[in-house]
């Protein structure tokens, strides 16, 4: 094993043109306390050429990102390194002359395009600014507006120059954003996420044009995301970011189909995909913070392969390329051996497909003609919906669809509907105050964000505790014997109970939330968007805890998501929704295996999968 | 969805150890204590809270007794000189102040305590229930402060228990108006929404859910409203509708000082003098407080919670 040159010409992309942004031994720190968020990275992208970077929260690759084009967050320095654009080292101009380079060698774009673009001033005007800031006429600029409109696809949505932001959807002003970023031709784009937040369908014509236009101009991009999957469509290399390091970096095809560090490896085990229905296999635990990172490897804590060296030193990023390409390293002790060492606990298992009980038995929920309003628009449209009893409904759409208003109608949220809904044979009013008690405590509803459902002023046992308060008259000891054990279901230790949320990762708030939901023993467990604001890694260990407790405890559950790929890891029946109608429904693999209404093939079409990646992957 | 993008995502602290939420109030203070601001404020304000609560022990005489000239300059009996009817200046001071604080106290507390309750439940409580507070507390705003309590003193006579009340009362709508912007912003959080759902009782909600996320603004409004109390309180007996004499406040002895103010200036410069370093003591350290609780000056905090969350919120 020896230390590479991270210079050595990346084998893709690079017929384009030569060696563009030259990144060496960066270190990004705070300004105060000096802890490293980015450490010792050493990158180089290509003309032409799209490098994926690829973190969950906190790895610090919006920090990385951004220092690419010389630019540290408030409180935060480059501490040492150094970032090359062409030639030209940025560390050692002034705040002016990187300001003159920015825009016009080098862009950025921002992951909202709400925020990119002033929301007061029309579209035509912001796009000629940018344009007439590095010294172009007018007329110049004009014309160059009409080209680039054409080059992002916009150039037939009518008057868009007109137009101010709002007027456009969220897929056509990240478009704009786009063209701007392009707009002076730089050498150089930084992209943070800018597909966050976009339909499966916009963000793929998204990712189009972004891939189109790099290869077009010869930009060096840098595509910085958490979506494992994008990265894999997008991308001609990609570095995985762990803890502030980069700790696999190769060509795209290389990573995905042999990853070699055990961090990427998990990663992509706990990526869902609707082309395979594949038990999901969480990480648990968080990435160490910076200035709290243990002197080994970062991932060492998390990681099943570990061995005694791990934890007291630090690996370099060594030679991994299995296939006798050089474009490939790792950051482990154990590169070439991590596959033969891994526990079987980590593999993926398929999930036996459910056996989905006939019509026969009475279902726990059935919603009948559901119609809502948000004010005097209305959002659903005669929606009908049966849960059978252990059995779980995934309700999937894009945002917009109505799915969580749906969800919302049915605990008691939302208040502005008609139908008829029913739990076991009860029916259900509009608001809470005329339920039962046995229907409020039967029909559970879990959050979609842990960070804003849990009251930071009171400790986990309370939280957990308040359910068993309203609905039980059970004593204190019995009480608390009940808490435990819906701490434990959820896989929490008990010294949870004393601590307060703020003490808790993402992962862990969610399991306290459906912990909050279960101790009550509800027959129906309403789960709206709850992985949505978690990282993948802990999305695929909260998903397959949820599968798991649904089994035990004979759970019939209502699953809202708007990621299809989730679908096949924990649900027997699936309702696919558009602008507030329901279009297709059924069992999981006939809906995904044989779509028939237009609008769910589009979508599964859409969705980033496995096989679209490289040479087609996921074997490992 | 938007949800997730405008959710305030909890930062995980870089800082190393737990962090016990309940006396993150305490924390506030104590970092603002710890600030310049804060550290003249809070100690401008334990000294004249010093003087009234000492005061009356370490007096040289009885604030009544006549021992020197009316208006007397200051001599060896009277440090300070005499006031109007030749009792000691300085006693005055020393004795003057323990009566406003505590009756400033009260009406603070009955102010902030009618306002939460009122602000609170205004923004919980749906439609025509937060309009019915609403407009009575703009009713009762209409009135300045000082002429509605002017109003409830000339009908009832000045008496001490009045006083407290119709100052308290005066502070409410102003209290209300600021923690019910304050409550509608946390009762559209999940977590309340999460209790709400189980079919606990509004007023459970708001006394365990919603009450305890306000500690923050109830902090600095009773700083505010003190200060307010305060000033009222002097002003009232200054005009004469106060407490009474004889026993010595500091608003009615400015009142009383003036007459005098070429032979004994410090008749009257003494008390106000005080009343003044306690108000502008009390809105340094106020103002410090909100500083702290907004987390101004944090700028690497601030950096190091946006690197950790910035992702957190993806995949919406």
């Amino acid at each position: 094993m020896t230390a590479i040159d991270p210079h050595a010409s990346p084998a893709a992309g690079s017929g384009a043109g030569g060696t563009r942004l030259v990144v060496e031994n960066l270190t990004v720190a705070t300004t105060k306390s000096s802890a490293e968020v980015v450490q010792d990275v050493t990158i180089s992208v290509a003309a032409g050429e799209v490098l994926g970077v690829v973190g969950e929260s906190g790895s610090g690759k919006t920090t990385l990102g951004l220092a690419m084009i010389g630019h540290t967050r408030r409180g935060l320095r480059i501490a040492s390194g150094s970032v090359r654009l062409d030639g030209q080292d940025l560390m050692t101009l002034s705040a002016d002359e990187l300001r003159e380079l920015r825009g016009s060698a080098m862009a950025y774009v921002p992951q909202d395009p709400g925020t990119a673009l002033n929301p007061a001033r029309r579209i035509g005007p912001q796009m000629r600014e940018a344009l007439t800031a590095h010294d172009r006429s007018k007329e110049d600029a004009d014309a160059r507006i009409v080209e680039l409109l054409t080059e992002v696809g916009l150039a037939s949505v009518p008057n868009v120059l007109s137009s101010y932001p709002h007027q456009l959807s969220g897929g056509q002003q990240q478009r704009v954003a786009i063209a701007m970023a392009f707009a002076c031709r730089p050498s150089l784009i930084v992209l943070d996420e800018p597909t966050t937040g976009l339909d499966v369908t916009t963000q793929r014509t998204v990712l189009e044009t972004v891939k189109r236009l790099c290869a077009e101009y010869g930009v060096a991009a840098v595509y910085v995301s958490h979506d494992v999957m994008v990265v894999g469509e997008l991308a001609d290399r990609v570095a995985v970011v762990y803890s502030g390091r980069v700790i696999e970096l190769g060509t795209t095809d290389e990573v995905f189909r042999a990853p070699q560090h055990p961090y990427t490896r998990g990663l992509l085990r706990a990526v869902p995909s609707p082309d395979r229905s594949g038990r999901l296999v969480g990480m648990d635990g968080v990435p160490p913070r910076p200035g709290m990172r243990p002197p080994g490897c970062a991932f060492e804590p998390r990681c099943p392969v570990r061995v005694e060296r791990c934890a007291t030193e630090r690996p370099a990023l060594v030679q991994a390329g299995v296939a006798g390409t050089a474009d490939h390293s790792a950051r482990c002790w154990l590169v070439g051996e991590v596959a033969a060492r891994e526990p079987a606990s980590v593999m993926v298992t398929e999930i036996e497909p459910a056996a989905v009980v006939a019509g026969a038995t009475d279902p726990v929920l059935r919603v009948d003609e559901l119609t809502a309003h948000y004010g005097v628009r209305q959002v659903l449209f005669g929606i009908n919906v049966a849960v059978p009893p252990n059995q779980c409904v995934a309700v999937v759409g894009e945002s917009g669809s109505g799915k969580t208003t749906l969800a919302r109608c049915i605990a008691g949220l939302h208040t502005t509907w008609e139908g008829d809904v029913r739990y076991t044979g009860e029916a259900l009013t509009p608001g809470i105050r005329h339920r039962s008690k046995e229907a409020l405590r039967g029909v559970q509803y879990v959050f979609q964000n842990p960070y804003a459902s849990l009251n930071p002023r009171r400790t986990i046992g309370a939280l957990v505790s308040q359910p068993l308060e309203q609905f039980t008259s059970l004593r204190r000891r019995d009480r608390e014997q009940k808490i435990v054990e819906a701490i434990r279901s959820v896989s929490l230790p008990d010294e949870m109970l004393g601590r307060y949320p703020d003490q808790l990762s993402g992962g862990e708030r969610q399991r306290v939330a459906i912990a909050r939901a279960l101790v009550v023993s509800p027959t129906l467990l309403i789960c709206d968007e709850v992985t949505s604001a978690l990282d993948v890694s802990v999305q695929a260990a909260v998903v397959e805890m949820l599968r798991r407790l649904q089994g035990e405890q004979g759970l019939s559950m209502l699953f809202i998501t708007h990621n299809l790929a989730l679908v096949r890891s924990i649900a027997q029946q699936v309702i696919v929704m558009s602008v507030g109608r329901i279009v297709e429904s059924g069992p999981v693999e006939a809906v995904l295996g044989n779509p028939q209404a237009e609008y769910t093939q589009r979508l599964i079409e859409d969705v980033p999968k496995f096989s679209d990646v490289g040479s087609g992957t996921a074997g490992f | 969805m938007s949800a997730v993008a405008e959710a305030p995502v909890a930062p995980p602290e870089p800082s190393a150890g737990p962090r016990v939420r309940r006396f993150e109030w305490a924390h506030t203070l104590w970092a603002a204590a710890k600030t310049l601001r804060g550290a003249i404020g809070l100690v401008v304000t334990l000294f004249v809270i010093a003087v009234g609560a000492i005061g009356p022990f370490i007096a040289p005489h009885d604030p009544n007794a006549f021992v020197t000239l009316p208006y007397a300059p200051p001599n060896a009996v009277a440090k300070l000189g005499g006031d109007s009817l030749g009792r000691d200046v300085y006693s005055r001071v020393l004795d003057g102040g323990w009566q406003i604080l505590i009756m400033a106290a009260l009406a603070t507390a009955i102010g902030v305590g009618l306002g939460a309750a009122a602000g609170v439940s205004a923004a919980y409580l749906p439609g025509w229930r937060d309009n019915i507070i609403m407009r009575f507390v703009d009713v009762i705003l209409a009135f300045p402060q000082l002429v509605f309590a002017l109003l409830l003193v000339s009908v009832v006579g000045p008496k001490n228990w009045l006083l407290v009340i119709a100052v308290g009362l005066s502070h409410a709508p102003q209290v209300a108006r600021v923690i019910r912007s304050a409550a509608l912003d946390v009762s559209e959080r999940d977590f309340v929404k999460a209790v709400a759902i189980t079919g606990v009782p509004p007023w459970k909600v708001m006394n365990r859910e919603i009450l305890p996320n306000l500690v923050t603004p109830l902090m600095v409004e009773t700083g505010l409203r003190m200060t307010y109390s305060i000033v009222i309180m002097a002003g009232l007996s200054f005009l004469g509708f106060g407490l009474q004499p004889p026993s010595p406040n500091w608003g009615s002895m400015i009142k009383d000082g003036q007459g005098g103010l070429t032979l004994n200036p410090w008749a009257m410069l003494a008390p106000a003098i005080m009343l003044a370093i306690l108000c502008i003591g009390l809105n340094t350290y106020t103002d410090a407080v909100t500083r702290s609780a907004l987390g101004v000056d944090r700028a690497e905090k601030f950096a190091l919670t946006e690197v950790m969350s910035a992702t957190e919120t993806g995949s919406a």
